[in-house]
């Protein structure tokens, strides 16, 4: 662009872009410098100093092994997969019943559901845990689905405007045609909810991947409850400071997401502006 | 089963009345089980906790109004509480930023989709991968030392970042904004979207700058969700938590209120103080809550309907 001089102006705008970018990915890349340095190596180099070989991927397979990783991608995508179906169904069902049904109590449950949605869940777990306990849900797959699934008015939220924008009309022509309500629900309405569905998965999916407080709680077995997002976990004790292996092990939980991200971006922009809106 | 009985139970099935029951109790039963269960019944318990003396397992006393006394008494967890204003300070920062980046992003620019991307990405990285990268970050002589070292700071006279009580809420603060300034940025730039265009070519025609645009077109559009979302700011920093907790452990006077709570139920064996700090926290949350809706109604005024 050599014809165009750059203003002033813009050219200050590219600056803090470019500050900003750079403090975003500051973090990011030194802990990817370090995970590629052998223990001497990381000793006697800088932070910014780039590793001697790229190819170095000791640390990786340390990580890999001693945070029982494999282990996590299975319980972490199980636990994904479970919350995700119980959120968007009982988040639907919910929605479906408040928004299209007026009947005695409606209010009442609706009032509850929305003012459940103040309480910060993190509060909740110093009575939660003892009925966790007393319900056998500690270290526990479906123990913790429940819980996630459970507290996910969010969902609800979302569910109920965009039931809101579909008219009654179709439910009312469905219903002369001889559909049940039960018809009108999972085959009417069901794929018409498609876009608030999408939001919904994106926005339980990034928030149970990165979930760590929950998890950490109630699935206490770490050799054999781990997750993705309580793996590192291991390396508080034994390895202490030892950031190669550290750093290693931080890239492995950073790269699904990455994937993720790349593959889903649109989606998760657009699941991020339609829900936080709501909470 | 008789045809005549059939048609007589088919006829009742599909009576609306029977219908609608069976829909709204069939579907709703489940749902309402998890938050009673999950919600409702721990607020009851917190509740209760809250008078005794007690641990999860083993005898219990009740003492009335001591815990409630506690919280506001003991010095720690007043600290803690005080320890809300950093985070609500990095709060403001954060959605100042993200207003102004979103703003620039809107428009036309080069690599845009590179800039929102990369401050995007921080808000997906999960919890204690982020409590590592920090403890990496602000280590004596690791990252950040080394970057002020580059631009010419004596490295011996920086401080311990996350040891020293006069600097280390400060670093734990601004990693929230690092984590989260992304994330009300797409937000503010979805809703920067939804403005028609036609505004800006409007303004354009006759002759307002990008600034202009800004201050007449763009924030009056947005005052209802920038408003929200610093009331929701405001709660944010009350129950300020994973920071401190996978940074430090709230060590060295970083613990906020919820790290204080959650060490004194689940490692000090307080669990009826932490109940009474639990209640007060909601106290806060909910009077906030109604403040925010006076306030939502007086800035927005009363033909939005505050959404809560």
């Amino acid at each position: 662009m050599r014809a165009k001089r750059l203003s002033p102006v813009r050219a200050l705008t590219y600056a803090t872009l470019i500050l900003a970018a750079f403090i975003s990915l500051l973090p990011l890349v030194t802990v990817l410098l370090a995970s590629f340095k052998g223990v001497k190596e990381f000793g006697v180099s800088g932070a910014l100093d780039l590793p001697n070989s790229w190819l170095y991927l000791d640390n990786y397979i340390t990580a890999w092994t001693k945070a029982k990783m494999p282990l996590a991608f299975y319980n972490t995508a199980v636990i994904l997969l479970f919350t995700l179906l119980g959120s968007v169904i009982t988040g639907t069902m919910v929605a479906y019943v408040l928004n299209r049904f007026t009947f005695k109590g409606r209010g009442l449950i609706k009032g509850a559901f929305l003012l459940a949605n103040l309480i910060p869940g993190v509060t909740m777990q110093v009575s939660t845990y003892q009925i966790m306990t007393s319900l056998g849900l500690v270290n526990s797959i479906p123990g913790i689905v429940l819980l996630y699934t459970g507290t996910d008015i969010i969902a609800i939220y979302i569910f109920l405007q965009f039931f809101e924008s579909i008219p009654r009309s179709l439910d009312e022509a469905a219903f002369i045609d001889g559909a049940s309500y039960f018809t009108i629900f999972f085959k009417v309405l069901f794929p018409l909810i498609k876009p608030a569905i999408i939001t919904v998965l994106i926005l339980k999916g990034v928030a149970t991947y990165k979930e760590y407080y929950l998890a950490n709680l109630y699935l206490q077995s770490k050799t054999r409850y781990v997750t993705i997002s309580t793996s590192l976990y291991t390396f508080t004790g034994e390895y202490g400071n030892q950031y190669n292996y550290i750093c290693a092990g931080v890239m492995i939980t950073i790269i699904p997401a990455l994937i993720a991200f790349l593959f889903l971006q649109r989606y998760i922009y657009s699941g991020i502006a339609r829900g936080a809106v709501k909470e | 089963m008789d045809s005549s009985e059939k048609t007589r139970l088919q006829h009742f099935l599909d009576r609306r009345e029977t219908q609608k029951w069976l829909v709204v109790v069939t579907f709703s039963l489940v749902p309402m089980a998890l938050l009673v269960t999950f919600t409702y019944l721990p607020f009851l318990k917190m509740i209760q906790f809250s008078f005794y003396k007690m641990r999860y397992v083993g005898p219990r006393t009740f003492i009335g109004l001591k815990n409630y006394h506690d919280v506001f008494t003991r010095t720690d967890t007043i600290a803690a509480l005080l320890n809300s204003f950093y985070y609500m300070g990095a709060g403001v920062i954060q959605l100042s930023l993200s207003l102004y980046f979103a703003t620039v992003l809107s428009f036309k620019i080069r690599a845009g989709n590179f800039f929102k991307a990369t401050l995007f990405f921080p808000f997906l990285v999960c919890g204690i991968a982020m409590g590592f990268i920090f403890r990496y970050f602000y280590t004596r002589g690791m990252v950040l030392d080394s970057v002020l070292g580059l631009i010419g700071f004596d490295k011996a006279s920086l401080p311990f970042w996350l040891r020293e009580r006069s600097i280390n809420n400060y670093s734990i603060a601004a990693t929230s904004i690092w984590r989260y300034m992304g994330q009300s940025m797409v937000l503010f730039i979805g809703a920067i979207q939804s403005i028609s265009p036609e505004f800006y070519e409007a303004a354009e025609i006759d002759g307002a700058n990008r600034f202009q645009q800004f201050i007449h077109i763009i924030l009056p559009m947005l005052k209802p969700i920038v408003t929200l979302n610093v009331l929701l700011m405001v709660k944010g920093s009350f129950s300020a938590f994973e920071g401190p907790y996978v940074i430090t452990n709230g060590m060295n006077g970083t613990a906020t209120f919820v790290v204080m709570m959650h060490q004194l139920a689940h490692e000090a064996g307080k669990v009826g103080l932490a109940s009474a700090m639990a209640i007060v926290l909601l106290a806060i949350i909910l009077l906030g809550t109604l403040a925010q809706k006076v306030i939502y109604r007086l800035i927005v005024g009363e033909k939005r309907e505050a959404m809560l």
